[in-house]
């Protein structure tokens, strides 16, 4: 996996701070690693230029130049220059004041538009609305059959004509049917295009002008390339979209894609998708964003996910025995349960990306699902005084606790060192002393 | 595109180039970067000194998703070269910059899909919308102009009409089609489509699967477990275990790589979607980190739109000079 930028810019500056004052040289260094982080996050490569060129004009002024962390400090101007340049926070759907509002999906070949009309969909349902939704995607094989199996597990009426008809007769005819029904909002999902497909690209602005969408949404992969500035300007053109929709960013893509988006055409991000099912669809956050481009797991996020899954005094006792440094093994199972409960259907992977530092940490222990099981079996086959206290596992006992969960005394050991390890981390935490959280914790 | 048992290749459908043909299409694309990088570095002389040159290139390379690693590489070689008074001119860079891609890009084993097996079974496998379903009606439609007969399984059981999709494409290629109810277990469909290709004397099977991402551990699982079911019928099988890989995919293409050859042995990657402007150096990351080769390309959304990999065109494609 990719190093945190602050891991990264840690060990190149904050070493160096011994030697008194950074030089022009520290600094160069530090904007290389900058640069490095950025594209491995997908960042485009001129935005990544000009971005440098800004973070370094500010890292040569004082609040760098006297921290007593240097590489900190530069770590929190990249965020903070980074968010900026993401924009605000995400804005949902205009609606017209004369109903039905129309929402015109667009995107790439793979992208997600039809599951997002589902998803879309769904939330307008819960608002009280009455949505539908068109199926204009006559290219793909299913598509229309996709859509319609979705619009049936939401009660959502689709209006479809098949498969032969022209996408921009469909579209037009399923507003109306839309108005004469009395839904007041209509998406209408298209076929995925390539940007540089002139006919299909044309096709579009057709159902655009056919429609008169009030959204016009592009649908973004968070797992594109450089190549998303090429189609974020293409569809721009085509269609002046006032909007994206960031999918699948349930995995550890970093996302930098969307950078380019709104440095090149300036506009917003309005939701990011979060898994297949119909209802992981979140409002876009900048901060959260950057974070995570950063590589400094999506803190807010995680926090948010946590308190819907832990009670307030599961969360209240967690608490207060990390205070006191009271954290046995009994809590390490009962820890690892709810971080099952909490990436239940999306993965540790998910979970781990989303902890700053202390995903590092994580990371380090090299915990996964399989060991999870495992290091569940371990600790189910100690007996609770063992669990309260570690110290008591001698070499005999070792042994039996192996043969009892089907490991071995080696896998044994590793985890009392893991736990160990935790533990002290734990008390780090337990102090106020987030370990390697560079001021994040005050957003 | 297929290695036979009779060891001959089978034949290959000549590629149709009506109109804005395929071909025509795909180097209209392509030879934007190439002019790109072409007008870059088009007559002049090559002065190793000049830090610029250097820069462009790393440019060049980093814009079609390579990343940091493999261009690195890629430029230390050169610079070597370089050094070593081998390259003077533009043309003797753009030159070696192609070989240098194309020798990453070689794999040392067979790159044709293996269909030496009786029945021989592919499972296809990938991140959601990279194509695995497109591609599979492409492959089998390929297999038939071979003259192979073909099962196609239909394991994607999670996402809507994604087995209607999968039977249209098994309609066009002429293949017979395997499925189960929406809902029901992939490991039971990719048996029940092994099973249905001994029993009609089938030369190929194909597995279809669900979307997943790599992060996502129980489906991770599902797919091992996907994998066992067909081992257990036929030892030796899967034959091969094709990865599909969007070309417009960045860095994360990697990860997606590095965890599903760690979940099932990975023995090719089908690069899609290559008829558009992204230029798949993903692919060339792969290569290099993992050494997991491309075995076929997807350019475009047409039955027909399926190509061996060829190194060689794809290295021209990323930079050759000239038109
Ligand atoms: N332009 C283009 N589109 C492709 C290619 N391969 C697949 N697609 C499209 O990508 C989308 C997702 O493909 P699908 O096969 O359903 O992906 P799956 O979810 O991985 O099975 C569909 O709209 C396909 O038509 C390709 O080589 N070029
Ligand atoms: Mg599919």
């Amino acid at each position: 996996m990719f190093e945190s930028l602050s891991d990264r810019l840690g060990a190149t500056l904050d070493g160096l701070r011994s030697q008194g004052r950074l030089s022009e040289e520290d600094i160069q260094k530090a904007m290389r690693e900058i640069r490095l982080a950025l594209l491995e996050a997908d960042v485009n490569f001129g935005v990544v230029r000009d971005f440098v060129a800004k973070v370094r004009e500010r890292a040569m002024g004082a609040e760098v130049m006297e921290s007593l962390t240097p590489g900190q400090q530069v770590v929190k101007i990249v965020h903070e220059e980074l968010t900026e340049l993401m924009g605000s926070a995400g804005s949902g759907l205009s609606f017209a004041n004369r109903p039905p509002t129309v929402v015109l999906m667009a995107g790439l070949q793979g992208a997600g538009k039809t599951t997002m009309c589902g998803k879309l969909a769904r939330v307008l349902a819960k608002q009280k609305r009455s949505p539908a939704m068109v199926a204009c995607d006559l290219q793909r094989p299913a598509a229309v059959q996709q859509l319609q199996t979705l619009g049936k597990s939401l009660q959502v009426p689709v209006y479809e004509r098949g498969t032969d008809a022209d996408p921009v007769e469909v579209a037009k005819w399923g507003v109306e049917q839309a108005r004469a029904q009395g839904r007041d909002v209509v998406i209408i999902d298209t076929a995925g295009r390539l940007h540089i497909d002139e006919e299909l690209m044309d096709q579009l602005v057709r159902v655009k002008q056919a429609t008169k969408p009030h959204n016009v949404l592009l649908v973004l992969d968070s797992m594109t390339g450089q190549d998303a500035v090429n189609v974020a300007q293409a569809f721009a053109e085509a269609v002046d979209y006032d909007g994206v929709i960031l999918t699948k960013l349930d995995g550890d893509a970093r996302g930098g894609a969307a950078l380019a988006v709104r440095a090149v055409t300036g506009k917003p991000i309005k939701y990011v998708s979060v898994g297949e099912k119909l209802d992981q669809l979140e409002p876009f956050h900048p901060d959260r964003l950057a974070s995570r481009i950063l590589g400094m797991g999506d803190v807010m996020s995680l926090i948010e996910r946590a308190q819907e899954q832990i009670s307030e005094t599961e969360a209240r006792e967690m608490e207060a025995k990390l205070r006191k440094s009271e954290f046995t093994l009994e809590d390490f199972l009962g820890q690892l349960r709810q971080v099952r409960k909490m990436t239940a259907g999306q993965g540790m992977a998910g979970l781990l990306g989303m902890l700053p530092g202390v995903g590092r940490q994580i990371k380090n222990l090299k915990v996964d699902e399989r060991q999870i099981d495992r290091v569940e079996a371990i600790i189910l086959s100690m007996t609770p005084s063992e669990r309260r206290n570690p110290r008591l596992i001698d070499g005999s006992r070792r042994r039996r606790i192996a043969a009892g969960s089907g490991t071995n005394v080696q896998q044994v050991n590793q985890l009392l060192g893991q736990f160990k390890q935790m533990q002290r981390m734990m008390k780090q935490v337990g102090k106020g002393k987030m370990p390697q959280l560079p001021g994040l914790m005050r957003r | 595109m297929f290695r036979t048992a009779d060891g001959e290749d089978a034949p290959e459908p000549e590629p149709e180039e009506t109109g804005r043909g395929l071909f025509a299409r795909l180097r209209d694309n392509l030879s934007r970067s190439r002019r790109a990088m072409a007008q870059q570095l088009a007559g002049v002389m090559f002065d190793p000194a000049d830090t610029e040159v250097w820069e462009r290139l790393e440019e060049a390379l980093l814009l079609s998703d390579c990343g940091v690693p493999a261009t690195v590489t890629v430029i230390e070689r050169l610079e070597a070269d370089a050094d070593a008074g081998r390259l003077t001119t533009a043309d003797e860079l753009s030159a070696r910059l192609q070989q240098i891609i194309a020798e990453l890009m070689t794999p040392s084993d067979d790159p044709r899909i293996d269909i030496t097996a009786h029945p021989a079974v592919l499972l296809v496998t990938g991140v959601n919308g990279t194509g695995k379903t497109t591609s599979i009606g492409k492959i089998a439609w390929h297999l038939r102009e071979a003259g192979r007969t073909c099962v196609i399984g239909a394991a994607d059981t999670f996402r809507a009409a994604a087995g209607e999709q999968l039977e249209t494409w098994a309609q066009r290629a002429g293949a017979d089609f395997v499925s189960s109810q929406s809902g029901g277990d992939p490991a039971a469909v990719a048996f029940d489509a092994v099973a249905a290709a001994e029993s009609r004397d089938r030369d190929v099977v194909i597995v279809d699967t669900a979307g997943r991402l790599h992060t996502q551990g129980h489906l991770m699982d599902e797919l091992r477990k996907i994998h066992r079911v067909i081992a257990g019928r036929i030892d030796g099988a899967p034959h091969e275990v094709l990865l599909t890989i969007d070309a417009t995919t960045g860095q994360n293409g990697l990860q997606q790589a590095r965890l599903f050859a760690e979940a099932v042995e990975v023995t090719g990657i089908v690069l899609t979607k290559l008829d558009g402007t992204a230029k798949g150096g993903i692919a060339l990351a792969i290569a290099h980190e993992l050494g997991i080769p491309v075995k076929l390309i997807g350019i475009g959304e047409g039955i027909e739109d399926l190509r061996p990999f060829d190194p060689a065109d794809f290295a021209r494609a990323l930079f050759a000079g000239g038109e």
